[in-house]
């Protein structure tokens, strides 16, 4: 009733701006968003916040508890690891790594799926079916295993595993785009395109696509997530950034050995991936609600 | 149903053979020899020039591919660099410890997940359902791997109650008859070693089912909201039957639909991340011996595992379809 007061005639407004108040009063996306605000500050002011050089080591400040232990100091809040590096500071330096690879395997499997995508539903036909098979068969691998598998094959690296992330990735974005091309083909519009002689790249990329973007935002956010979760795993296996990467999966690693004596090494780069990942995940969930509601669960 | 059925089988043929050419590929477009590759740095030039002979890389890529194939329909996947055991010999050694894990973690994703996901819908914004979906978002966010590490921490090390890592506790005797241990303790009637092997899979098992876990919960949730506002469920509420059948007997059974192919495809998800949680707690499965074979580039493993792993993930799939459409006899008539 309250909207009704304000906006008195909803219809006028652009479809763009009602999904974004949508956006906004939905409670979960604002708490996303807020999170992945703070973890793309932190990466980008990096330097600015962190106390120490993450790559620092120190031989005196070796296994030090965060500061509300007993022992601990307000010099490392968070404390250090096995070599006297801070804690915190790699943590902050991590969000950096994460949000690139993140972004970069993510927009390697947007760019190809879309791709991909577009031409098998714009064409259909032959290039439809052995698209479609391709990623069929991408996708009758588990996810991660053929990520450990393409990581195995190129050589333990942090470019390495982007690409890996990237290839697994592209058949959740060509699917869905061809399912909408194929939907959007049959209207009005894009036979209107085709009578006035338009071209066939101009009809997807400036007619077609730009309606297919609701989905494809949902499925880029969501898959944000799994890329900062599959990212961290395969550097917790050794398969991705290399030491001394400031890392969050490298991190808790690098501290199984030291489970026993200082289980603090492990326990924040952990809830550091949690949150991001939550952050993307609760961005990913509000943005179905609002932009797509056919695909909410 | 039973042309559905045969043709989905017929289509699980291109599948299997869409998976053996990516990891047919996967060897050769790696850059450097493939028989290097696959011997390792120290291998001889005559062991090498036999394995070039033996899997015709001198011929032409698609001759190579055929004799893949045909080698795979032997039941060939070639030897392991180190043990020099034959890697199909090693698979069927590992998987039913693969397979124990990943079907235990699921049973416990299913029932928790589920049992979450009903009560969410049927006491939808309470705050039961805040939390537990609270709850489930964080789970399908969960860094499994540092999970458990968590619990290794909390319920073996500070609390003492669940064993660190491995299948058995050495000085335990279990005749091995199907390499399932759970099952082989119970074939024997040997309960000292059933409940051994109960207690170690507690840790992983809870571990690997907390992200399907999670997603089963979501699923339920949502079908189950959209079963009970369908006008059968008024008519059965308003006959007078007790809440239990409305929720048991007629919602769930059609919620039940959606919840089995997520299931089904947890089932990917569990096998994937079998490498982290195997590799965490020590558990002698595929998982495990893929990840030794990755870190010591022992690609014929990580080949004949590849294969093992995505074949038997493409015939679950099919089981799930063929189930799915036993549930639903809508989908076998389309």
């Amino acid at each position: 009733m309250k909207e009704e007061k304000q906006n008195k005639n909803p219809h006028d407004r652009h479809p763009m701006l009602e999904q974004l108040s949508q956006l906004w009063r939905n409670k979960t996306a604002v708490i996303g968003l807020f999170i992945i605000t703070i973890f793309f500050l932190t990466a980008i002011f990096a330097p600015a916040l962190s106390p120490h050089n993450p790559l620092e080591t120190s031989l005196y400040d070796q296994l030090k508890p965060p500061a509300w232990y007993e022992g601990g100091s307000t010099k490392n809040i968070l404390g250090t690891d096995d070599l006297g590096r801070d804690t915190l500071s790699r943590i902050i330096y991590g969000a950096r790594v994460s949000l690139i690879v993140s972004m970069v395997s993510v927009g390697l499997a947007f760019v190809c799926g879309t791709l991909l995508g577009s031409i098998a539903g714009y064409y259909k036909g032959a290039r439809d079916s052995i698209i479609m098979r391709i990623m069929d068969m991408i996708l009758a691998f588990p996810y991660l295993l053929l990520a450990i598998v393409v990581v195995a094959y190129l050589g333990p690296s942090l470019q390495n595993a982007m690409v890996a992330i990237g290839i697994t990735y592209i058949p959740r974005f060509a699917r869905i785009v061809r399912g909408s091309v194929l939907e959007e083909c049959e209207k009005d519009y894009v036979m209107a395109a085709r009578s006035i002689g338009a071209r066939h790249l101009r009809i997807i990329f400036l007619a077609i696509l730009p309606n297919c973007m609701g989905p494809l935002i949902v499925q880029t956010t969501l898959s944000m997530a799994s890329a900062i979760l599959d990212a961290a795993a395969l550097s917790f296996l050794g398969l991705g950034a290399q030491p001394p990467t400031p890392e969050w999966g490298a991190m808790i690693a690098r501290s199984r050995g030291l489970i026993l004596r200082a289980s603090w090494v492990m326990t924040f780069p952990g809830i550091a991936i949690l949150l991001a990942v939550l952050g993307f995940n609760l961005l990913g969930d509000g943005l179905r609600d609002a932009l797509d509601p056919r695909l909410r669960d | 149903m039973l042309a559905y059925i045969i043709r989905r089988i017929l289509i699980l043929i291109p599948t299997l053979l869409g998976v053996s050419i990516i990891v047919f590929l996967m060897l050769h477009l790696t850059p450097g020899d493939p028989a290097e590759l696959l011997l390792g740095e120290r291998a001889t030039e005559e062991a090498l020039e036999e394995l070039r002979v033996h899997l015709g890389l001198k011929e032409p890529l698609h001759v190579q591919y055929g004799m893949f194939l045909k080698r795979l329909m032997k039941g060939d996947l070639g030897e392991t660099i180190w043990t020099r055991q034959k890697v199909w010999i090693e698979v069927k050694q590992r998987f039913p410890a693969t397979i124990e894990l990943a079907v235990v973690a699921l049973c416990i994703s299913c029932f928790f997940g589920m049992i979450f996901g009903i009560i969410s819908a049927t006491k939808q914004y309470s705050i039961f359902d805040y939390v537990s979906m609270v709850g489930a978002l964080a789970g399908v966010s969960m860094p499994i791997f540092w999970l458990g590490l968590v619990f290794m921490i909390i319920f073996s090390l500070n609390l003492g109650w669940l064993p660190l890592s491995g299948r058995l506790s050495t000085g335990v005797d279990l005749e091995v008859i199907t390499n399932f241990y759970i099952l082989d303790a119970i074939l024997t009637r040997n309960w000292p070693a059933f409940r051994d092997a109960v207690w170690h899979i507690i840790m992983p098992a809870v571990t690997l089912s907390t992200i399907p876990m999670a997603i089963v919960a979501r699923m339920t949730r949502s079908a189950m909201l959209e079963v009970l506002r369908q006008d059968y469920i008024k008519t059965a509420k308003a006959k007078g039957l007790s809440r239990f059948k409305v929720i048991f007997k007629h919602a769930l059974r059609n919620a039940l639909i959606p919840v089995v192919t997520t299931i089904g495809l947890q089932f990917g998800v569990a096998l994937g991340g079998a490498i982290l949680t195997e590799t965490i707690f020590a558990w002698p499965g595929v998982g495990k011996w893929m990840y030794d074979a990755v870190m010591q580039r022992d690609y014929m493993v990580i080949q004949g595992g590849t294969l093992f792993i995505a074949a038997l993930f493409v015939v679950i799939n099919l089981c799930v379809d063929v189930l799915y459409a036993i549930i639903n006899p809508r989908i076998s008539v389309q």
